[in-house]
């Protein structure tokens, strides 16, 4: 190769250099524009989704019935009956029951949905099937066995099928997406029954706590005495 | 420039030419790798939400005569079904392992390693009573819930039993669960899909559930005295009866409390099993079913 091939090479390779040197931070600003965009998109929609409910001055404050576990220990729930102000939108009216159901009863032990769970939206089709949109603590916390997975969705359609009569189904997604398992066993491809006979013979349990601001339990109106809180239990966790 | 304008006035005709050709397609080179550098530093971000739809918009539920691509590896290893009909093989299911620790008690007990000792129990339990048995998982490995069901879907006159030990409940109960609430549907050419592979065996699992509850009620105080009923995903892609058994739980101080009750949840499954028998009748319909 002769030396003025070299230098030829040479000043093709400095261009080169060059354009590279000029291109790539652009491309690298690009980059960093595109990726910051679809990050504010995701936040975006999920404050869009956890927006807190408000409720309305005018709203009627009614008995909503709140299914939590019956203390028993054998995967029984009781109800206790909630002074609610609540919607007369079934979406909305909804997730204000759940938002309470997820809160818990004073008594913690009587729980049976993760104290991080959160219920990211709400949606009510027009054939009757509710979707609940759950946080990923649901799936995450909740403890793995077939008993607690079914007490958890028992414990969801059941209020909802007292305070939500239009509600006839449920399915269950967790952050958006629809998952096989709740915590490895219960199956959540498919749409849970809600059970009208169930909810009406259910006795009472505990009162609930105060769940936040928003909904505001009142004193409970028990058609029995409160069940006595089953033994403090160490329920396992992970799948 | 003044340089490179001065050198190329003095070479040759033919020499120029061709060191411009060559000149121009090194740059083309080079402006080709940027492009190409550009693009594949785009493209994750651009393909990303058309994967995850994509995988959204796979089918979920294959007939249940051609199970999922993912069991292929498994059903080499299926025996083939014996000729003779009638209930004479159990599919024994110690459920997770592997990554998959189920629930986790105090001093680190984990189910999977539970209920696999629990199935050896079981297994001599029903071979004491004349059945074949065998198993979803030998060791420490998590097959998927459809490989699970696919050994049993595999057979002829097999029923389907899986373990399992909760985290909650009262301590020294079992409970058996069946699924229910599924829709029998089959497709035109008699096939049943791969996703409601219980549905024509709800009948029997009940049948089969209620019988061995009962016996778990005598041996354990404080059981239910029939099967309960409960969306678990392994047994709605089973083509057979079939039941999971949940014994209560993690949350024993010590693992032998678990261990002591494994003879009499081993009996009362291999009586139940034994006791169904007679009224396993094999239905004639096409595709998974037996």
């Amino acid at each position: 190769m002769t030396a003025r091939w070299i230098r030829w090479l040479v000043g093709v390779l400095c261009v080169a250099v060059l354009v590279g040197a000029i291109y790539f931070p652009i491309l690298r600003r690009h980059l960093e524009r595109t990726a910051k965009l679809q990050q504010q998109s995701a936040e975006q929609a999920r404050r869009e989704l956890t927006q807190p409910i408000t409720v309305k001055p005018g709203e009627p404050r009614v008995m909503a019935k709140l299914f939590w576990a019956s203390g028993n220990g054998d995967g029984s729930l009781a109800s206790a009956a909630v002074e609610l102000p609540l919607s007369s939108d079934p979406a909305l009216r909804a997730k204000q029951v759940l938002d309470t159901l997820l809160a818990g009863p004073v008594d913690t032990d009587l729980r049976t949905l993760p104290p991080d769970a959160v219920l990211l939206a709400f949606y009510l089709l027009p054939d009757g099937t509710g979707v609940a949109d759950f946080s990923e603590a649901l799936a995450t916390e909740t403890p793995s066995g077939i008993q607690s997975e079914q007490m958890a969705v028992d414990s969801i359609t059941r209020t909802l099928e007292a305070d939500v009569p239009k509600v006839e189904r449920l399915k269950i997604l967790i952050h958006g997406q629809e998952v096989e398992t709740l915590a490895g066993h219960l199956d959540l491809t498919g749409t849970f029954l809600v059970d009208t006979k169930a909810a009406l013979v259910a006795p009472p349990a505990a009162p609930p706590a105060t769940p936040g601001s928003t909904p505001k339990p009142m004193a409970p109106a028990l058609d029995k005495p409160v069940p006595a809180p089953a033994p403090p239990q160490k329920p396992g966790t992970g799948r | 420039m003044l340089l490179g304008v001065g050198i190329i006035r003095g070479m040759h005709e033919r020499a120029r030419v061709r060191n411009s050709l060559r000149i121009g397609a090194l740059f083309f080179v080079i402006i080709a790798g940027a492009v190409a550098l550009s693009y594949s530093a785009q493209s994750p971000a651009q393909t990303a939400p058309a994967t995850a739809a994509s995988q959204q918009a796979a089918p979920q539920a294959p007939p249940a005569a051609t199970p999922p691509s993912s069991t292929a590896a498994t059903s080499q290893t299926i025996p083939p079904a014996p000729p003779r009909a009638g209930l004479n093989i159990v599919v024994l299911d110690p459920a997770h392992g592997g990554t998959d620790p189920g629930a986790r008690g105090t001093g680190g007990m984990r189910e999977s390693e539970i209920v696999l000792d629990f199935s050896a129990q079981v297994k001599r339990a029903l071979e004491a009573q004349g059945f074949q048995v065998l198993q979803t998982r030998q060791g420490d490995e998590d097959p998927s819930f459809d490989d699970r069901s696919a050994l049993a879907n595999a057979q002829t006159g097999a029923v389907f039993v899986s373990l399992h030990i909760a985290s909650t409940g009262l301590p020294g109960t079992v409970r058996v669960y069946i699924y229910s609430d599924l829709a029998a549907t089959a497709d035109e050419g008699g096939l049943i899909p791969w996703g409601r592979a219980q549905a024509p065996f709800e009948g029997l699992s009940r049948k089969m559930g209620d019988l061995v509850q009962g016996l778990l009620a005598q041996r354990f105080k404080g059981s239910p005295i029939v099967a309960q009923t409960a969306a678990v995903r392994q047994l709605r892609t089973t083509a057979a009866p079939a039941i999971a058994v949940e014994v209560s739980s993690v949350v024993v101080e010590d693992r032998a409390a678990l261990d002591q009750m494994a003879p009499g949840v081993a009996d009362a499954i291999a009586t139940g099993v034994a006791e169904f028998r007679p009224s396993y009748v094999v239905p004639a319909a096409t595709g998974a079913t037996p």
